[in-house]
């Protein structure tokens, strides 16, 4: 016991000071910490969003909506692919229905070369080199277009990857804040933004799609039909924005939002808020191209499927510039200028989870959780010190250098602090010394039995071991589970759960014996003071 | 300076003499435990049934009826007000809306918008929001975790011990996390994400006491070879209750000030947890130990001798 090699009682100490140096940053208000020096180490805790005010927001595919989208682009690779070459196939009733794109070739001398041109446009890329689409012919001059699985898999991973862009570049135009926007599974994106004022806004933001279109109106339509519901061919109904009624228009696309270069927020001659677009190189040749055959007809300008107005073309747009009116207040304007500077979203994103938490809710819980942790810590400590006296001391000293050891990795790791964590690390302190209290009970009960001071004490750590290694681990056992299965702030809470069983058995165990060895070397007590 | 001995030096109880008393009153205890939960259920939380709960702070105290009726007017479904920490914070409830999750935002976006513009200073504290979906998914993994903890911590139990300690193990968790779950069924605390991360810390405390305990019997049955088992147990039991007393103490304290002061937000998990400790000592006593008596624990379920020695009696 008495036998204490220097290098232990230096290493020892050096973990401990190492361990407290860490924890200082996070400790510091972050007017002090600009002070600290800078070779110091200076990573601290992040705070959970249920103590830092925020929202947490899980967005879900809508997948249904993807596929739809991928049938309705290979609808249009069909049109254009027949259409070329020398030698055009004539084609009849193209259809989507039923999840799979299939049309009637009129010559069936002409079916074997429509399958062989759809082939070589749906060959999948990649090594593999699997199909995306398989291609087949039904009632001799069917031919039918199936979307693969693995097809499917590889557009939503892309549409994913790409949305998680979207969504970043819109939360977070500058790359500044300290946001979180990560896919989840196959299908999900989780969004966490620290000190929301205003929810709502943010999740309009992130979750209009901007899909915008230029198209033609159908002036040949018959308007008993559209209000029926019937387009003519080439043409398809979509609803105003602002609710009153529908219109027709000419399927083709002019342009969309594909092809923008810029998009802000301005004010039309009249002082109204609008949103002002510059297209490309190659979105303002189109434009100008097709408002120059078009002059005194009028084009929709449609978001997400609903037209937001559809003016006339007074003269040929030729500068690549235009303005976009529909009722827009500063706010709305500014939104759909960010949305569109940030490209679509390739699939339409759906809210599962919101959880906000004010600032003030979290300022308030993070001041009731240190009081009740200082108070909670102090009530541990005069308990431990009237029992156990000295070696309470001991004891207690371990406590409160855990306590560093736990924020300094924390700090390390950049771990973060949730409320149930504060939790966790109260519970932590009450677990902590329960090492001790094995310890000590077991160096009272080998004294009584008549072993001498130093053989009891050593017994007593030694004997005490075992319970508490083993007791620590079904402590590990729960809290990786925890940490596994659980979300954000439960996971937090593992996380604590766990760095203060590591910490606490090296506090309470080798830290005390330490202090404990040092004191009988010195003082060679002739009673065990316990 | 005195030292305070909660437990004497050389206590004497015969613990053991109780057990089969205890063991009718444990029974009954999680029989009725479980009957109370499945007859009149758990308060779920929007975590786990999914819906919305938005947190308001009001100026000054208010009147809730009139608040109940504003928000009923909203025709939103059925929601529920309860106070929430002192008498002027308020948890607004609403079900699951009909027609997905837009609809969900809109219905909390209305409640946000009557509460902040009839309530001037009202401050919208927190907002929750669970699909149904993510609720269904959020509740299998909250099960799947506690039971896995279950199975693994058993398992630790068996490879460190013997299987009989093992099954006393399994059988004082599903007793002390049956006790939980009817305290919350009766007293019809929301149960939330929180309070499962609480039951996993149970199962882990829980088992803390066991081990310390089964540990001293170990070490006692291959000291004290020719002892019968019930004074061997009780010996043990003795012998650790010092430990047991304080450690329990210790951890009570820090719970009972972070209950009595702490955030509102957590007192289901402090106190789920402050109830797990003072179950799960009374079991690692009455529980986990007689469960060793019935298996048939003997100093040879831990000596492996090669013959077997006839002194030793039997396990019966």
């Amino acid at each position: 016991m008495l036998d204490f090699p220097r290098w232990k009682v230096i290493s020892i100490w050096a973990i401990v000071l190492i361990g407290i140096l860490f924890s200082i940053p996070s400790l510091l208000p972050s007017s002090a910490r600009q002070h600290w020096p800078s070779f110091l180490p200076h990573s601290t805790i992040s705070l959970g969003l249920d103590l830092a005010g925020g929202s947490h927001l899980l967005y879900e595919a809508d997948i249904q909506d993807l596929n739809k989208q991928r049938l309705q682009t290979m609808e249009d690779t069909v049109t254009s692919e027949m259409g070329r070459g020398d030698t055009r196939i004539a084609i009849s009733d193209i259809s989507t229905s039923g999840g799979r794109v299939s049309f009637i070739v009129t010559d069936p001398t002409q079916v074997d070369s429509a399958v062989e041109r759809m082939r070589s446009v749906t060959q999948g890329v990649g090594l593999t080199g699997t199909r995306d689409w398989d291609v087949g012919v039904v009632d001799l001059n069917r031919v039918v277009l199936t979307p693969t699985k693995s097809g499917i898999d590889q557009s939503l991973k892309d549409a994913m990857s790409a949305a998680r862009d979207v969504v970043r570049r819109r939360i977070d135009p500058g790359g500044t804040k300290e946001t979180t926007v990560i896919t989840e599974g196959s299908d999900r994106i989780l969004v966490q933004v620290p000190g929301v004022e205003n929810p709502e806004e943010l999740k309009r933001l992130i979750g209009q799609t901007a899909r915008l279109e230029f198209k033609l109106v159908d002036l040949s339509s018959d308007p008993a039909q559209v209000q029926a519901g019937h387009a003519p061919a080439g043409s398809q109904i979509l609803p105003m924005a602002d609710g009153n009624g529908t219109i027709a228009l000419k399927r083709r696309v002019i342009v969309s939002g594909d092809q923008l270069e810029n998009a802000r927020q301005g004010f039309d001659q009249d002082g109204r808020p609008v949103v002002e677009i510059k297209f490309n190189a190659d979105g303002a040749r189109r434009f100008g191209r097709v408002t120059q055959e078009n002059v005194n007809k009028p084009f929709a300008i449609i978001l997400d499927d609903k037209v937001l107005s559809a003016p006339n073309i007074n003269e040929p747009i030729l500068g690549g510039n235009a303005q976009i009116s529909g009722g827009f207040t500063v706010e709305t304007a500014n939104e759909l200028a960010i949305s569109l500077a940030s490209g679509k979203l390739p699939v339409k994103l759906n809210v599962i989870e919101e959880r906000t938490v004010g600032p003030d809710l979290g300022a308030d819980s993070i001041h009731k959780g240190v009081i009740a942790s200082l108070i909670g810590t102090a009530g541990v400590i005069i308990f431990m010190l009237v029992t156990y006296g000295r070696f309470g001391v001991y004891a207690n000293i371990a406590l409160i250098v855990n306590g560093f050891l736990i924020l300094g990795i924390m700090a390390v790791f950049n771990a973060t602090l949730t409320l149930p964590g504060i939790a966790g690390f109260v519970l932590t302190i009450g677990a902590a010394v329960d090492a001790n209290v094995l310890i000590n009970e077991r160096i009272r009960e080998e004294h009584r039995r008549g072993r001498k001071i130093i053989d009891a004490i050593d017994t007593g750590y030694h004997e005490a071991m075992r319970a508490i290694y083993d007791a620590n681990v079904t402590h590990v056992i729960s809290a990786a589970l925890m940490a596994y299965f659980g979300s954000g702030p439960v996971r937090g809470f593992a996380v604590v759960l766990l760095i203060g069983v590591v910490t606490s058995v090296f506090t309470a165990v080798f830290f005390t014996r330490m202090l404990v060895a040092l004191w009988l070397r010195n003082k060679r007590p002739k009673t065990l003071p316990i | 300076m005195r030292l305070l001995k909660l437990v004497p030096d050389h206590t004497n109880v015969d613990f053991m003499r109780w057990r089969n008393l205890a063991v009718v009153i444990s029974t009954l205890m999680t029989i009725a435990s479980l009957a109370f939960t499945a007859y009149r259920g758990l308060n779920m939380g929007v975590d786990f049934v999914g819906g919305q709960m938005i947190r308001v702070s009001f100026v000054q105290p208010i009147d809730v009826e009139q608040l109940r009726g504003r928000v009923d007017g909203l025709k939103l479904g059925e929601s529920s007000i309860q106070e929430f920490g002192g008498p002027k914070t308020y948890q607004i409830r609403l079900p699951k809306a009909e027609g997905g999750d837009a609809a969900a935002n809109v219905a909390a976006t209305r409640v946000k918008t009557m509460v902040t513009s009839t309530y001037p200073g009202a401050r919208i504290d927190s907002v929750e929001s669970v699909s149904g979906k993510v609720s269904e998914e959020l509740a299998e993994n909250g099960a799947m975790a506690i039971i896995f903890a279950m199975i693994g911590i058993a398992v630790y139990i068996w490879f460190r011990f013997e299987w009989q300690f093992g099954v006393g193990a399994l059988v004082t968790l599903a007793h002390d996390i049956s006790m939980t779950l009817g305290f919350f069924a009766f007293t019809r605390l929301q149960v939330d994400l929180n309070v499962v991360a609480a039951f996993l810390t149970v199962v882990g405390y829980s088992l803390n006491d066991t081990v310390v305990i089964y540990d001293r019997i170990r070490e006692n049955l291959r000291k004290y070879r020719k002892m019968a088992i019930l004074p061997l147990l009780n010996l043990s039991l003795n012998e650790t209750l010092a430990r047991t007393v304080v450690t329990s103490l210790t951890v009570l304290i820090a719970l009972a000030v972070l209950m009595a002061i702490g955030p509102e937000v957590i007192f289901g998990l402090s106190l789920a947890i402050f109830l797990g400790v003072v179950v799960g000592t009374y079991s690692s006593i009455y529980v986990s130990t007689p469960v060793l008596v019935w298996l048939g624990v003997t100093p040879d379920s831990f000596v492996k001798t090669e013959a077997p020695d006839p002194t030793v009696a039997p396990a019966r």
